[in-house]
């Protein structure tokens, strides 16, 4: 039994120290935001922040998280209050069948906490290893300005408890 | 009396000195158009300066082709490579042919300024005139760069350049390459590729306290920007001996089944030799391979008994490094043991020689940064583990590797081997591809 943090609150997890992050997201604690991809990492699908980092949940074994604030997309806001990278997503119509999207917004808000104001080489190189086959690319990257912007003004505030 | 024979050996030293240590200034000449030199010469010269690697100590990361300014860091301090665009002013414009062929040859600039030996004239001495004039065809029809050259970082009396001339008398070995008759042209093209332009050794080859590379253990393993440079001769620590045809596979893909992938440096080897014509790889390893030469008795020979000896249970080596266990269990089986081959798969780890390697830097690495993808090409890629483990992690995870997949003893140092690791990758990672990003220090330059 461990605890483990999810979106600032504490959960008792009886799992093996190996399972794989995303199965105790989505089979434990029904956080179904973050997607299987590939299991291999190589999608990025499956990316959370763990301690305000982008980490591939599929490849993270839970004997990593021991003390760590995990954040999935759950935690950056809710379907009534969207925090800002999600209100930018939506204004932008960034998602096509929406499956890579939530693994795309878990890097992107990692890369604004750390950068405020990236450039668009900043988070072409940020998202490379994140899959998109519907071709959402450059609306992507607009939306990705737009959270930017979103997060540097007043009415930004929903998203501010997001944030770990 | 005793006086003035002191006084006539002093004069007499320094005129000796003076004539080891003078070169003449070559004349400066109006620098040429680019449609003086022959296409032919310069598509050949493109091709030997990609076999010279010319490019990657030449230009930094997200600058402009050939225009200098890396710092390449040495025990002896921080030198940069110069500006070698046809710029007339701070790049080599104003060189004539025979000036490009000295600095080559001997190391000694258009001024007659002997150059650090981080350029590897004591490789380059070996080329061919001919292959020195299409490279000089080439340099001279890139893109001019005004890129005033920096200040070199020595301590006197290293940043007196006659001090070269010395270094020179004891370790340049001036001649081009001659050819062993005993020998198939093909080994001949290769032992000249690698002696010389490709300069393998510079890497490869451990150095001695003054900074030349050990002649007698040549190829035995060096170090290059923070990763080890395998040995590559008899004492290669590859699980699984290296023949002509892996090397040829290698040094063409980028990657070889039996072997794993090039990395850090090696990997802008790689991506450089892709413009070489294959019979050239195909020469690089055949004579490497005689380099390497008959694995010794007693060593694991083909992949099949390597993967059957990791298949042994690991209990001692999970009983050992649980923590490093449950990681790999996690993290690296899913694609290391799927039993899918590169690219897609990747390597069992029990052929890598990262693993069974002296030292744990390489593997370090990698963890920490992963394997990018290449654009364009079917090539390997392995996400970056430095944001989910913790230095604590790594180093459980490399010892359960090790003991786990090879044979060798336990690496030492392996906690600090990661500190320093992640120390020299933190501003790579965070470095963003702009040419204002231009990494201050040779060891984040490379693209693993």
């Amino acid at each position: 039994m461990m605890t483990l943090k999810v979106n600032g609150r504490d959960h008792q997890v009886d799992a093996e120290p190996d399972t794989p992050l995303l199965y105790v997201l989505r089979d434990e604690l029904e956080l179904n935001a973050a997607k299987f991809g590939c299991g291999l990492g190589q999608c990025g699908a499956c990316t959370v922040m763990v301690d305000g980092k982008a980490v591939l949940s599929c490849v993270t074994p839970l004997l990593l998280l021991e003390g760590k604030q995990v954040t999935t997309l759950e935690g950056l806001g809710s379907i009534e209050a969207p925090g800002p990278i999600q209100r930018a997503f939506m204004e932008e119509q960034a998602a096509q069948c929406g499956y890579c999207i939530a693994g795309m917004m878990m890097r992107a808000q990692a890369l604004l906490q750390r950068n405020p104001k990236p450039s668009d080489d900043d988070i072409r190189a940020e998202l490379e290893p994140h899959l998109c086959r519907c071709g959402t690319h450059m609306r992507i990257l607009r939306a990705v300005h737009r959270a930017a912007h979103l997060m540097q003004t007043a009415d930004a505030s929903t998203g501010r408890r997001s944030a770990q | 009396m005793v006086g003035s024979v002191v006084a006539a050996l002093v004069v007499a030293g320094a005129v000796v000195a003076f004539a080891i240590a003078w070169r003449p200034a070559i004349a400066a000449i109006e620098p040429p158009s680019p449609q003086a030199f022959d296409a032919a010469l310069v598509k050949r010269g493109r091709e030997l300066a990609a076999a010279g690697n010319c490019s990657t100590c030449h230009t930094v990361r997200g600058g402009k082709d050939f225009a200098g300014g890396l710092p390449v860091p040495t025990p002896f301090g921080t030198i940069y490579s110069s500006n070698i665009t046809p710029d007339a002013e701070t790049g080599i414009g104003r060189w004539p042919e025979a000036a490009f062929r000295r600095a080559m040859r001997e190391g000694v600039d258009r001024d007659g300024r002997h150059l650090y030996p981080t350029f590897p004239y004591d490789h380059f001495t070996n080329v061919s005139d001919e292959d020195d004039r299409a490279i000089y065809a080439f340099v001279m029809t890139r893109q001019p760069v005004h890129s005033p050259g920096r200040a070199n970082q020595l301590a006197f009396p290293l940043d007196q350049r006659f001090v070269i001339a010395g270094w020179k008398l004891l370790f340049l070995h001036g001649g081009t390459y001659k050819p062993d008759s005993t020998k198939s042209a093909e080994w001949n093209r290769g032992a000249y590729l690698v002696e010389g332009l490709a300069h393998c050794g510079a890497c490869h080859t451990p150095r001695n306290a003054l900074g030349a590379e050990r002649v007698s253990a040549a190829f035995a393993g060096g170090d290059v920007d923070n990763w080890h440079a395998y040995a590559i001769n008899a004492q290669s620590p590859a699980p699984v001996p290296w023949t002509a045809e892996a090397l040829y596979a290698y040094l063409r893909n980028g990657w070889q089944a039996d072997h794993g992938v090039a990395r850090g440096p090696m990997a802008e080897v790689v991506s450089n030799l892709s413009s070489v014509p294959d019979s050239d790889i195909r020469a690089i390893a055949s004579y490497m391979a005689d380099v390497f030469g008959a694995p010794a008795p007693g060593r694991k020979q083909g992949v099949e008994d390597v993967l059957a000896k990791a298949k042994s249970p690991p209990a001692a080596a999970a009983k050992l490094e649980p923590v490093g266990a449950a990681i790999y269990a996690a993290s690296c089986a899913p694609c290391h043991e799927t039993g899918r081959p590169l690219p897609y798969g990747g390597v069992n780890l029990a052929l890598s020689t990262a693993i069974s390697g002296p030292d744990p830097r390489n593997a370090a690495n990698i963890v920490l940064s992963g394997v990018r993808p290449v654009e364009g090409e079917r090539s390997p890629i392995m996400p970056s583990f430095a944001a989910s483990m913790n230095d604590a992690q790594i180093t459980a995870l490399l010892n359960y590797l090790r003991t786990r997949f090879s044979d060798q003893p336990a690496w030492t140092g392996v906690e600090q081997t990661v500190a320093d690791a992640r120390r020299t990758q933190t501003v790579f990672l965070q470095t963003s591809p702009g040419p204002n990003n231009a990494p201050a220090e040779a060891s984040q330059r490379d693209k693993p």
